[in-house]
C-alpha cells in the first residue's frame, strides 16, 4: 500500500519537476557557467575568464545605479502597496459592522472590489501604455491636464531624474493594490468570526479591530504579500522599459537590473557579463526572500 | 540588427540603410550562413552554366566594357517602395535602345534571397541585381565566396553624359566608398539621402523667416520663433535623441572637418575632448534651451505631428521624414530641408554641406553569363538620363549630381536634390561607432539627453564621452574595428 502511494505521487510529480529542471534550473545552472565566460552570444565556444565579469560589475557605475533603485523600489513599493491595500481591505471587508452575526464592509463594498482588481488583469505594456498618457510631460497629459486647470505648472513625471522612479513606483503600486486586497480580504475572512464579536462586545472600536485583532492575525498572509512584492521590486523591467526616457534614464535615474541585463547581452552582446548580472540578482532576490521570512517569523496563532 | 523594440519607421529605414550600405563593409558573424546553404547543391555546373555565350563586342568610347551587343541581359529587380517600374520603363529601354539587339529579361521580386540562392548555387545567376529588402542577400557573404563582381572598371568608365569624366566624378562624394567591401568596390548604392534640419517651408515665408546660417543667426531666429508662440528647435528625447547627436556630430565634423568622425570611430584618444566637439556641444546646447523640457519626455512621432501642425519650427531627421510623415502631414505643409548651421567662421566645411549616404545596393554577379552587360546597365543608370527617370518614377533622388535638377519633385524631395548640388563635394561622412560600438552609443544617447536639456554643460559632455570612449577602447571584450575614409 505503501509503495503505491508513492508510485502514485512520484506519477504526478515527475512531469512538473521535470518541466522545472528544464526550463528554470538549467537555465540558471548554465547563467553561472556563461557568468564566467565572455560568450558574446553568437560563437560555438565561450572562453573561460574566471571572475573577471564580476570584478568588472564593482565599478559599473550603472549596474550601481540599477542596485540603488531596487533599493528604493524595496523600501518604498511594498510598504506602500500593504499600508494602502490592508487599508481597502479593512474598509471592503470588517468595517461596516455586523450584519446577521458577520463582519461586513462598508456600502457598495462588491462594486469597490471590483474596481480596485482591475488594474491586475490589465497586461502590464497596457498599462505602461496607458501611464505614457497619463504621466505625459506636458499639459496634454492626464495629470498635468487637471494640474494645468488649477494653474499648476506641467510636472515632468517621467522627465525629472528625481521624481522619474517614484512615479514609476506609482505605477508598480496603483497595479498591485487590488491583488493584495483580494489576498488580505481572504486572510481576513479566516479570520473566525467569535474573535472580533469577542472583542466588539468588549468594545472596541474600528481602530483597535484593526490594530489589536485584524494586524496580528494576518501576520502570514502580510509575509506572503511582502515576499511577493519583494521579488516584484526586483524586476520593473516592463514598465521602465515602457515608460522611462530612453530606457532607464534620463541620465540612469530609472535603470533596473533586469533592463540592464537585457540591454547588456541583447544590445551590447556581451552575454557572459549580462549573465553576471543576473547571477547578482539571483542572489539578492534570495537573500532579500530569505532575509524576509526569517525575520518576520512569529508565533503562529492557530484557530 | 542594432536598435531594437518599441522603435517605428525611421529605424527600420535607417537599418535598412545601413544594412544595405555600411555593414557591407564589415562581413558580420553571419556571412557563414550563405555559403552553408548554398554548398548544398552541386557546384559542378557552375563552370559550363557561365561560359561566355558570344566572343564579347569590341571596346569602344560608347562601348567601353565591350558588351556583346546580341547578349540577353536579365535583370532582377527588388519590388519594394521603390517599385519596378524605373528599370522596365527607364532603365531597360534605354539598355535596349544601346543595344537593339539584345533581349531584356526583367524578373521583379519582393524576396530577392529566396528567388536568387538557388540560383546562385546551381550557378545560373541574372547580371545585374537590385539587391534590397529585408530579404535581401548578404553582400559580405557574397563577395567572400567570390560571387561579385568588382565595379572598379564601372567607376572609371567614362560617363555617359560627358565622355571626359569618368563616372566615379559624377555622383555625390562618399557614394563608391560606401560601397567598398574589403576596401575594394563591389556595391554600387544609388539612393541618395541626407541629414539636416527639416521645417516648412510654407510656414517659414508666411513669417517671413529663412533658415539660419550660423549659429548666431539661429539664436537670433529662436528668439523670433518663440515670440511667435512656435518651439524653434525640438527633437524627441525619449526614443530619439540619436537625431540631436547627429546634429552635433555634424557640426563637429563641419568644424574639424570628416577627419574627426573617422577619430571618433576610431577612438582615437582625447577625441571628444577637441575643440571642435567642444564649440558644437556647446553651440546646440544654447538651442537646446530654447526647448521646452517636455520634449524629453516625448516620442519622435509626437515631436513630428507637432511639426506637421505648425508648433514646431526646425526638426533634425534625415531625408525618409516626408515619407513617414506622410499621412499626418497637412496640404500647406511644405517639407525642406536646411543644412546645420555654421558654428564658427573658420568652418572647415561651409554653411552647404549635408550629412548624406548613398543606400540600396546594386549588384553584378561576378559568374553572370553577360557581367559586362550588367556593368553597362549600371553605367546607364548612372546616366543623368537614367538617373532622372529613376527620381520620376520612384520619387527617390540618386547619387548622380544634379541629375533630378527641374525636376516635379515633392517639396521635401526637391528641396532635398536641391541641398545635394549645392553641397557638391562637400559631404559629412558616416559615424560607424552607432553600429560598432554600441555601448559607446547608448551613452551617448544619454549624455546628448543631458545636454540639451541642461542638466550638464558642454565640457562636462565631452568629459563624460572621452571616459566613455576611453572604456569601450579599454574593454577587451569589445571587437575593436578600423575605418581610415
Amino acid at each position: 500500500m505503501r509503495h503505491g502511494r508513492y508510485r502514485f505521487i512520484v506519477g504526478f510529480l515527475a512531469a512538473p519537476v521535470l518541466l522545472y529542471v528544464v526550463f528554470v534550473i538549467s537555465p540558471y545552472v548554465q547563467a553561472f557557467y556563461i557568468a564566467l565566460t565572455n560568450w558574446k552570444g553568437v560563437s560555438a565556444n565561450p572562453q573561460f575568464i574566471g571572475l573577471e565579469n564580476f570584478s568588472r560589475l564593482l565599478d559599473d557605475e550603472v549596474f550601481w545605479a540599477a542596485v540603488r533603485h531596487h533599493g528604493v523600489l524595496l523600501l518604498v513599493m511594498p510598504l506602500v502597496t500593504i499600508v494602502i491595500a490592508l487599508f481597502f481591505s479593512f474598509l471592503l471587508n470588517l468595517s461596516g459592522g455586523q450584519k446577521g452575526g458577520q463582519m461586513s464592509g462598508i456600502w457598495g463594498s462588491k462594486v469597490y472590489r471590483v474596481i480596485f482588481f482591475l488594474p491586475q488583469v490589465l497586461a502590464v505594456a497596457i498599462v505602461g501604455v496607458l501611464f505614457q498618457t497619463i504621466y505625459r510631460p506636458d499639459e496634454t497629459g492626464v495629470i498635468n491636464g487637471l494640474l494645468g486647470k488649477v494653474g499648476i505648472d506641467p510636472v515632468g513625471w517621467l522627465i525629472d531624474p528625481n521624481i522619474a522612479l517614484l512615479a514609476i513606483i506609482g505605477v508598480m503600486v496603483w497595479q498591485a493594490v487590488g491583488f493584495y486586497v483580494v489576498l488580505f480580504s481572504a486572510g481576513m475572512s479566516s479570520i473566525p468570526k467569535d474573535v472580533f464579536e469577542a472583542a466588539a462586545l468588549d468594545g472596541a472600536g474600528r481602530y483597535t479591530l484593526f490594530f489589536k485583532i485584524t494586524l496580528p492575525l494576518l501576520w502570514d498572509t502580510m509575509q506572503v504579500a511582502w515576499v511577493y512584492l519583494g521579488i516584484a521590486a526586483f524586476d520593473a523591467f516592463a514598465l521602465v522599459q515602457v515608460l522611462s526616457v530612453d530606457r532607464g534614464g534620463p541620465d540612469n535615474s530609472t535603470t533596473v537590473l533586469p533592463l540592464e541585463i537585457w540591454r547588456t547581452a541583447f544590445n551590447f552582446s556581451k552575454f557572459g557579463y549580462a549573465s553576471a548580472m543576473g547571477v547578482a540578482l539571483f542572489f539578492m532576490t534570495i537573500t532579500f526572500a530569505a532575509l524576509t521570512l526569517r525575520v518576520t517569523r512569529r508565533e503562529r496563532i492557530e484557530f | 540588427m542594432s536598435n531594437s523594440v518599441g522603435m517605428p519607421g525611421d529605424i527600420t529605414r535607417r537599418q535598412m540603410l545601413r544594412r544595405i550600405g555600411l555593414t557591407a563593409l564589415v562581413a558580420g558573424p553571419g556571412a557563414g550562413l550563405l555559403s552553408a546553404c548554398a554548398t548544398g547543391g552541386g557546384s559542378g555546373t557552375a563552370a559550363t552554366a557561365s561560359a561566355a555565350p558570344s566572343a564579347g563586342g569590341a571596346v569602344s568610347a560608347a562601348n567601353p566594357f565591350g558588351v556583346a551587343a546580341d547578349a540577353p541581359l536579365e535583370v532582377v529587380i527588388f519590388k519594394g517602395g521603390l517599385g519596378d517600374s524605373y528599370a522596365t520603363e527607364v532603365h531597360e529601354p534605354l539598355y535596349k535602345k544601346a543595344f537593339p539587339k539584345a533581349t531584356v529579361k526583367h524578373v521583379a521580386t519582393q524576396q530577392i534571397a529566396q528567388t536568387l540562392q538557388p540560383r546562385f548555387a546551381g550557378g545560373d545567376v541574372p547580371d545585374m541585381i537590385a539587391n534590397s529588402g529585408t530579404d535581401l542577400m548578404d553582400n559580405g557573404a557574397l563577395q567572400q565566396e567570390g560571387q561579385l563582381l568588382e565595379l572598379t572598371e564601372l567607376w572609371d568608365a567614362p560617363s555617359i553624359d560627358d565622355p571626359a569624366k569618368k563616372v566615379r566624378d559624377t555622383v555625390a562624394p562618399g557614394t563608391v566608398e560606401s560601397g567598398l567591401i574589403d576596401g575594394k568596390p563591389y556595391l554600387m548604392n544609388y539612393v541618395f539621402s541626407a541629414y539636416g534640419l527639416w521645417y516648412d517651408s510654407a510656414l517659414f515665408e508666411k513669417n517671413g523667416w529663412t533658415p539660419p546660417k550660423t549659429f548666431e543667426e539661429f539664436k537670433a531666429f529662436c528668439e523670433k520663433a518663440k515670440a511667435a508662440g512656435i518651439t524653434p528647435f525640438a527633437y524627441a528625447g525619449k526614443n530619439a535623441s540619436y537625431y540631436a547627436y547627429w546634429m552635433i556630430l555634424i557640426s563637429a565634423a563641419k568644424i574639424e572637418g570628416n577627419q574627426l568622425l573617422v577619430d571618433i570611430d576610431n577612438l582615437a584618444d582625447g577625441v571628444w575632448k577637441r575643440d571642435s566637439v567642444k564649440q558644437s556641444a556647446a553651440a546646440w546646447a544654447e538651442i537646446g534651451k530654447y526647448m521646452d523640457k517636455s520634449f524629453e519626455g516625448l516620442i519622435h512621432t509626437d515631436v513630428q505631428t507637432r511639426q506637421n501642425q505648425g508648433k514646431i519650427a526646425l526638426y533634425p531627421s534625415g531625408s525618409w521624414l516626408e515619407n513617414e510623415q506622410k499621412s499626418q502631414t497637412p496640404k500647406e505643409f511644405k517639407y525642406a530641408l536646411t543644412p546645420t548651421p555654421s558654428v564658427t567662421a573658420a568652418d572647415k566645411l561651409p554653411f552647404e554641406a549635408i550629412r548624406a549616404a548613398a543606400g540600396e545596393a546594386y549588384i553584378v554577379p561576378a559568374k553572370a553569363k553577360n557581367p559586362k552587360g550588367g556593368l553597362e546597365y549600371l553605367r546607364i543608370m548612372l546616366s543623368k538620363e537614367g538617373a532622372r527617370g529613376f527620381t520620376e518614377k520612384s520619387g527617390n533622388i540618386t547619387v548622380v549630381t544634379g541629375a533630378a535638377d527641374g525636376l516635379d519633385l515633392s517639396p521635401g524631395t526637391a528641396s532635398l536634390s536641391a541641398a545635394q548640388t549645392a553641397a557638391g563635394s562637400n559631404i559629412v561622412t558616416r559615424s560607424d561607432f552607432e553600429n560598432w560600438y554600441k555601448e559607446l552609443e547608448t551613452d551617448l544617447r544619454k549624455h546628448t539627453n543631458a545636454l540639451m536639456f541642461g542638466r550638464i554643460s558642454a565640457d562636462e559632455f565631452c568629459e563624460k564621452m572621452q571616459k566613455a570612449a576611453d572604456k569601450t577602447k579599454a574593454d577587451s571584450s569589445i571587437t575593436k574595428q578600423n575605418r581610415t575614409v
